[in-house]
Order: structure tokens, then sequence, then C-alpha cells
């Protein structure tokens, strides 16, 4: 196998990279511009872009499938879709929205974010960040050549079992989904890993964990819950593949097995998923509503720690998706408990970003704006949570559109709005452009009616007795007056469209913004944590000057000294932005190793796909699809990590200690 | 598939050594890779947790004459357990040969734990035919399928173990170990004891406890 020269990257002097010496057949890539320098990259801020762009993409994806469900559903004996087709457009509209949008969009966040915030030049092992990225996308793709390969998944994203089997499912759909998802675990596993590594090993000095941003906080909890949770749909999707493709019968009812098996271990790892959609965002409001207050975040310890509560309690409550499965009423009772148990975290939160608002100065900016968005459509949406712990009443509930309400006021209302929160207060420091805030404002509002107008009449219609995933209603069965379910499902479809365009919206922003608008200032929010603390966009190595931390709010309190006495604080600026970043420049670090870019995770990812395609269409591609795996693990452990001094051009000075990245991974 | 590729990344890749020892200033002076290796062995107990929980839920449901007590020849397997248990023997002596710098012995003990180890794969192959012969195929019964499945994903573990052991042999005398060897070493040494780990409760709950 290849061993492969490693790239000089001496960022302060910007010499010509040329491999000085090299490695058996390939040489390492060097591009720095170009697509190449996007396919091997491990930078994490260019990984992090390219998360958010295909999570972008897949959310247009999974947006327009909705908008074909609300459309089938309008009007009475709908005929947009066949019920085969509809059942394919829901399971794969929110397939498609947990697993492919919002899952790599905190993905994004975090990846840009978190080495940024916590004062770090890269995650621990950036080539295993690659290596995820590129798992994501493959098999994000895989899972979408379903629809051209005999059609997608149709068993709902729960996949419930024996609906699952083939009997039920003939197509290569469910195939498809259980082998993409597999995929697409590898990504969260490696990312899990990698990110709970850099956080607790590679702060700034100074930077307790309790002078840690929060939103670095919730990505910590979220990656703890990912690194637990994956490995259980790991086992269930294996069981489902093994049933499916080798006749295993491990839910087969006839053969005396346990249906209830599949639920409990997709809810195993379900719910937590649930709290890893939502801790992201919670973690982004977390850090946007103390800048537009300017205030510091109302009690961060309990924040932080109502976040961690939410993340232990997180996995004892996940038969509550089950109350109607007869689990016994011990069961019942412990799991309503334990839910109704875990609203209190949740409402912490809830009064401490209210109290972050109480009595600060609020701009109300776009991000904020979604920023608040959230705290009410989330608290709507977490109201109509704890109605379900009420075992006797989510019974009637099950399975109605009730439901469809519930989990779209918290994962719209909550995740979604929180990633737009995010969106409009990270650009200006990921692209260094301000996106526009009156198209901003238009933006926000659509789609503040629209979700309300799409999911709200679905409590009304949900406790009228709508079953959900039902492909079409009938104008005799509908009912009169104010419950008439015809009514009220051509508002939610008209409601769908109104959403529709103020998503719409934020992309003409970016287009728009990116036109028109010149550099963004330095710190255009006056924000308070540390990935403000250099340019927009950062430089290749983050930080000229590894920061040391004295304070939470860093950056701010660089920029504010307290003035007053005793209980009374008095913030006067002492510095701007650009004096601290000109510090910075002035002590910058004399070496800094970057690690270099790499063939090898992106070669590695492709081996999967290539294997998946063979467990569903022929045997023969699995050892080639593992061959590419194999080799490039060979390729990949061979590659040094850093190459000697005499490799570098020119070489570190024998004076000054090197400054490195850790540059392995 | 995940295991596969987790493995490997748990075991090559070390943390960059400028200064030739590995020491990397971290927060908690832990490194890098031994932390990632550690956090990555906590997800793998939920992996089996999954698969164990499974065969416990199914073990019971089999045909009269297939089940546990007709099929298990305990003898044979607790010699195929004892071998790998001693495997963990000799990659403790790796792991305290790679400290003192001694290559010769560190690869002879590599070796030695990548035999054991092939050696217990070998047994399983030799009693997964065994059963299928007696009739007890992948999909005769829930308590097949499952057994075949749980010991199947520890086989996987076990060679992919052996391949990252007889890799790491091989890297050493080509002396194309880039980083810290000893903690190389280690890294495989934590997640084979792990995968030894797990026989120990697998062999408990499938074969030792009655049906």
């Amino acid at each position: 196998m290849a061993l492969i020269e490693r790239q000089k990257t001496d960022v302060l002097v910007p010499a010509v990279v040329t491999p000085s010496s090299t490695y058996g057949a390939f040489r390492r890539p060097v591009e720095t511009t170009g697509w190449k320098s996007w396919l091997f990259t491990i930078d994490h801020k260019k990984l992090g872009i390219m998360y958010g762009a295909a999570a972008l993409f897949f959310f247009v994806v999974g947006g327009l499938e909705a908008l074909l469900i609300r459309a089938q559903l309008a009007g009475p004996d709908g005929t947009i879709l066949s019920a085969d087709k509809y059942n394919q457009m829901f399971t794969m509209h929110a397939t498609t929205m947990v697993f492919l949008f919002v899952m790599p969009m905190a993905a994004a966040f975090a990846n840009y974010f978190v080495p940024l915030q916590i004062g770090a030049r890269d995650v621990a092992f950036p080539r295993i960040n690659a290596f995820g990225f590129w798992c994501f996308l493959f098999g994000a793709i895989f899972i979408n050549t379903s629809w051209l390969l005999g059609g997608a998944a149709d068993g709902g994203w729960f996949m419930y079992a024996p609906n699952s089997s083939v009997p039920f499912s003939p197509t290569h759909g469910i195939d498809f989904w259980a082998l993409g998802l597999q995929i697409t675990g590898i990504a969260s596993l490696t990312g899990a890993i990698n990110l709970i590594v850099t956080v607790i090993n590679m702060r700034a000095p100074g930077m307790t964990l309790m002078k840690m941003p929060i939103f670095t906080w919730m990505i910590l909890v979220v990656q703890f819950l990912l690194l637990f949770a994956i490995p259980v749909i790991t086992v269930a999707l294996f069981l489902l593949m093994f049933q499916r493709v080798f006749d295993a019968t491990f839910f087969s009812v006839e053969a005396g097995a346990d249906p209830l098996l599949w639920q409990h271990l997709f809810w195993i790892f379900g719910h937590p998923e649930v709290y890893i959609l939502i801790l992201p965002s919670f973690g982004i409001v977390s850090e946007v509503l103390p800048v537009f207050s300017k205030k510091p975040l109302f009690g961060y310890p309990l924040v932080v720690f109502s976040g961690a509560a939410i993340g232990f309690v997180g996995w004892g409550v996940w038969a509550h998706h089950m109350f109607a499965s007869g689990l016994g009423p011990i069961s019942v009772a412990v799991f309503s408990v334990s839910t109704m148990a875990i609203a209190i975290p949740t409402g912490v939160k809830i009064v401490n970003w209210t109290m972050t608002m109480w009595g600060g100065k609020i701009t109300f900016t776009t991000s904020m704006l979604f920023a608040i968005g959230l705290i009410v459509q989330f608290t709507i949406g977490g109201l109509s949570g704890v109605t379900h712990s009420v075992a006797p009443s989510d019974t009637q509930q099950t399975d109605t559109y009730y439901i469809v309400a519930h989990f779209h006021y918290v994962l719209f209302g909550g995740a979604i709005l929180g990633i737009f929160s995010g969106l409009y207060y990270w650009w200006p420091k990921i692209f260094g452009k301000m996106l526009s805030e009156s198209l901003g404002k238009w933006n926000f509002w659509l789609m503040i009616v629209g979700m309300n107008l799409t999911f709200g009449p679905m409590h009304i219609i949900g406790l009228q007795g709508q079953p959900r995933r039902m492909y079409r209603w009938t104008e005799n069965r509908a009912g009169e007056g104010f419950f008439n379910l015809g009514f009220w499902n051509l508002v939610a479809s008209i409601g769908s469209f109104v959403l529709g365009i103020g998503i719409l919206l934020f992309f003409i922003n970016i287009v728009v913004s990116h036109r028109r608008h010149g550099p963004a200032p330095l710190d255009p929010w006056d924000a308070r944590s540390l990935e403000w603390m250099t340019t927009n966009p950062p430089k290749e190595h983050n930080f000229d000057q590894i920061p040391v931390v004295g304070h939470l709010d860093e950056f701010f309190h660089r920029k504010y000294e307290d003035r007053g006495d005793g209980d009374h604080h008095e913030f006067v600026q002492v510095a701007t932005a650009e004096e601290i970043m000109a510090d910075q420049e002035a002590h910058a670090d004399a070496h800094i190793h970057l690690p270099s870019p790499s063939y090898w995770p992106i070669l590695l990812a492709l081996g999967l796909p290539v294997m998946a395609y063979g467990v569903i269409f022929n045997f023969i591609l699995i050892p080639i699809g593992a061959a590419i795996v194999l080799l490039s693990m060979f390729g990949w452990s061979l590659e040094p990590h850093t190459a000697a001094d005499a490799d570098y051009d020119p070489p570190p000075s024998s004076g000054g200690a090197a400054l490195e990245v850790a540059d392995h991974g | 598939m995940a295991d596969v590729a987790v493995h490997d990344t748990g075991h090559d890749d070390h943390a960059p050594d400028h200064d030739d020892h590995g020491a990397h200033v971290t927060s908690t002076g832990l490194s890098n890779n031994k932390l990632a290796m550690w956090i990555f062995l906590g997800s793998e107990c939920l992996l089996f947790g999954g698969l164990i929980s499974t065969y416990m839920l199914y073990r019971g449901r089999h045909s009269e004459n297939l089940g546990p007590d007709q099929v298990w020849d305990i003898p044979f397997t607790s010699a195929s357990s004892f071998v790998l248990l001693t495997s963990s023997l000799t990659m403790v002596l790796a792991v305290t040969s790679a400290q003192r710098k001694d290559d010769r012995n560190t690869r002879l003990w590599l070796t030695v734990t990548a035999l054991l180890g092939s050696l217990f794969v070998a047994g399983q192959v030799y009693e997964f035919t065994t059963f299928y012969r007696e009739g007890l195929g992948f999909t005769t019964s829930l308590f097949s399928s499952s057994f075949y499945t749980l010991t199947g994903f520890h086989g996987v573990h076990v060679s992919v173990g052996v391949i990252m052991l007889l890799a790491t042999t091989g890297m050493i005398s080509k002396d194309r170990v880039p980083g810290d060897k000893a903690e190389v070493v280690e890294l495989v040494g934590l997640y084979w004891h792990f995968v030894d780990i797990v026989w120990i409760l697998i062999f408990t709950l499938v074969y030792l406890i009655p049906a």
C-alpha cells in the first residue's frame, strides 16, 4: 500500500507546497483551491460547510416530499399519489428530515463551531471527521437511489415489524433504508467519538468545563446520546436485514417471534434520537438569546445540568411510544411518570431563556426572532407532549394526526427554527457576508405563519380521529361545522405552501445577500464566545494565537470590563474586536502545523455503499467493496501523521517549539 | 460494517510525535487515541447489549430436539474459551514488551496472540459446521438465528482483532508505525481485552446457564 508524502503546511509562510519525497504509489493531495481541495479536505470548517450544504439539499428534498403529501390531502379523494407512492412519500419525508437534514445540520454546526468555541485548531481526528462526512453523504445518496431502483422504503420511519418483512413490502425499498441508515450511522458514531474527544481533550488553556460555551455543552451531551443510541439501531437494522435478505425470522409472528422486539430496539434508539435532534438547537438559541439581549445566559449551570439531565432521563422514556402495544400496567405507569419528569429539565431551559431576555436590551434581529420563535413554538409542542405522557389519553391519540401535530411543533418549531436562528447568527462568521435582515424577517414570519397553519389544525383533525398515514379522506365521513376534516386539511395544505415559500425566501436571501452585500463587520452582533475572536471567515488555522481563557463568555470579557462594585455591574467597553484581533496577530504562534488532506477518508467511505449495493443486488459486490475498505484502511494507517522536519519547506526553526494541531485521525 | 470501520480508526491513529514519545498537550493529560478507544468500546457495549438481549429473548424458542441442551458441546467450547482467555495474557505480554521498547518480543507476543485468536475463530467455524450438520441452520428457529447472529458478531470482532494484531506486527517489523509504538500496541490490546470480556459474558449466558 501506498505511503503518502505529507503536505507541508506552514501557514505563516505561504510557501509553495511541494512534496519533497514520496512514499509509494500516491502523492498526498496538496491542492488548496478547486474541487480537489474540498474532496480531500480534512479541515473541520470545510467539512462543516459541506455537511450544511448537503443537509440543506436534503431539507429541500424532504420538503418537496411533504408538499406532495399535503397536496394529496388538500381535498377529498386525492389522486396525486397512489396509496403505494404515498407510503413511500411519508416514509422518506421523515427519514430525510430526521437522518439527512436535522442530524447532519447539527453535525455541520458542531463541526464548524465546536473547535472554534473551545479555542482549538481542529477536531481531535480530522481524517475520521472527513470519513464521517463522506459516510453520511454516500449513505444519504444510497437511500435515495431507491426511488429509481424499484421504489423507496414504505414502512413509515419507525419501520414497525412485521409490516417491514418481505411479504408486506416486497420491493427493495426497506433494504435500501436499512443499509443506508447503517452507513449514515457510521458517520454519527465516528463523529460522536471524535467530538467527545475534542471537547474533553482539546479545550484552550483555562477553559474548564463550566467555562465552556453552552452550544458546545449541548453538542457534547448529544454526542454521548449518539454514542450509545447508534449501536442499538445498528443491531435492529442488522436483524431487519437478516430477516429480509437471509430469511431469518426475528420478527415473524408465525415463527413464534415477538414483533415488540423491534419496537423496543427502535425506540431505545428512537427516543434519545429525539433529543439528539433538539438539543443542538437548544444550544444554538442559548448562544443567540444572550447576545441579542445583551445579558449573560441566565442560570448557565442550570442550563448545562438540565441539558445533561435530559440526556440521562432520555434513556428512560422510550416505551411511551408503545403505550398502545399492551405493555402491562407497571411498565405503562413507570414510563408515564418518567415522561412527565423529563418535561422538568426542558421547562427549566425555557424559564432560563425567558429570564435571559427579561430586562435585557433586546434587538429583534432575524436570528433573535427565530430563537424566540423556538421558545414559543417548542413550548406548544412540549405541552402536547406532556398530554402523551398520560397513558389513557395517549392510547386515544396514538397514530392520529394529533401525534403528527405534536412532533412537528417540537421538531419544526424546535429543531428547525433553532437551526435557522443559527444560520442567520453564524452566516457572517462562516461566509463573511451578512444575510439580509429585511428578507430574513419575511422568511421568519412566513415560516411561523406557515408552520402554525400547517401543524396547528392537525391537533383538531387528530383529536377528531383522522389517522396519520391515511392516503386519502372522503367527504361523507369528514364531519360537520368547525370540526369538518376537509376544511382543516385544506388549511394545513395551504399552510404548508406558505411554509414552503418562507423557506424558499431563505435561499433567495443567500443569493441576494451574497451578490449585494460587502464583507461583514468583524463582530456584527457584539458576540460573547470565542468563535467570534477570529476573522470572518476564520483563517485555516482558526486562531493566530491560542487564547487563554479566564471567563465564561471570554470574548465579551475581553471587550468589556466590569466597573461596578458589589452586586452592581457596570460593563464598560475597553477594547474593540479589531483591537483584540490585532493583538492576537501581533502575538501569533510561530509554527502551526495543520493536518494535511488525505485521499483515504473518501475512498474508505466509498467502499461502504458498494458493499450495500452488493447485499441487495449481487453478492459479488460485497468482497469488492470490502477490499476497497480494507485497502483504504491500510493506506490510512501507513500514511504518516507528521512528516520529518526536513520535509517541511522551509524547515521549522530549531529554536522555537513547533505548535501543533492534533493531526492524527 | 460499523465495527470494522471504527476499529480501524481506533488502532491506526496515533498522537503526533514530533517529540518522539507521542505526548501531546491535552486538557485531561490523556492521549486522544486512548480516550477515543475507550469511548468507542463504551459504544460497543450497547451493540453487544442489543444482541445479547435478542438472544436471551429467543433462546427458548426452538423445536424439541434442536435446542441448546442438544447441540452444545460444553467441553469443546470451554477449551476454545480457554484459548481465547490465554490470548489476553499474551496480549498483556506484548504490551509490556512494547513499553520496554523490546520490538522482538512485542512481535513475538503479538503473533502468538493472533495465533490464539485464529485458533478460537477456527474452533467457532468447526462448532458452527457441526451444528449445521446436526440440522441447526441459520433460519431453523428463532434460537438458532439469534445464536448465530450473536456469536457471529463476536467472531467477526475477533477476526478483525486478528487482522489488527497481524497488521501491527507487520508494521513494527518494517518500522512503519507512525506514532508511539507502545501506544499502538496498547490500543490494540484494549480492543482485544474487550472482545475477550464480551466472550466471558457470552459463554456464561449462552452456554453455561441451562435453558
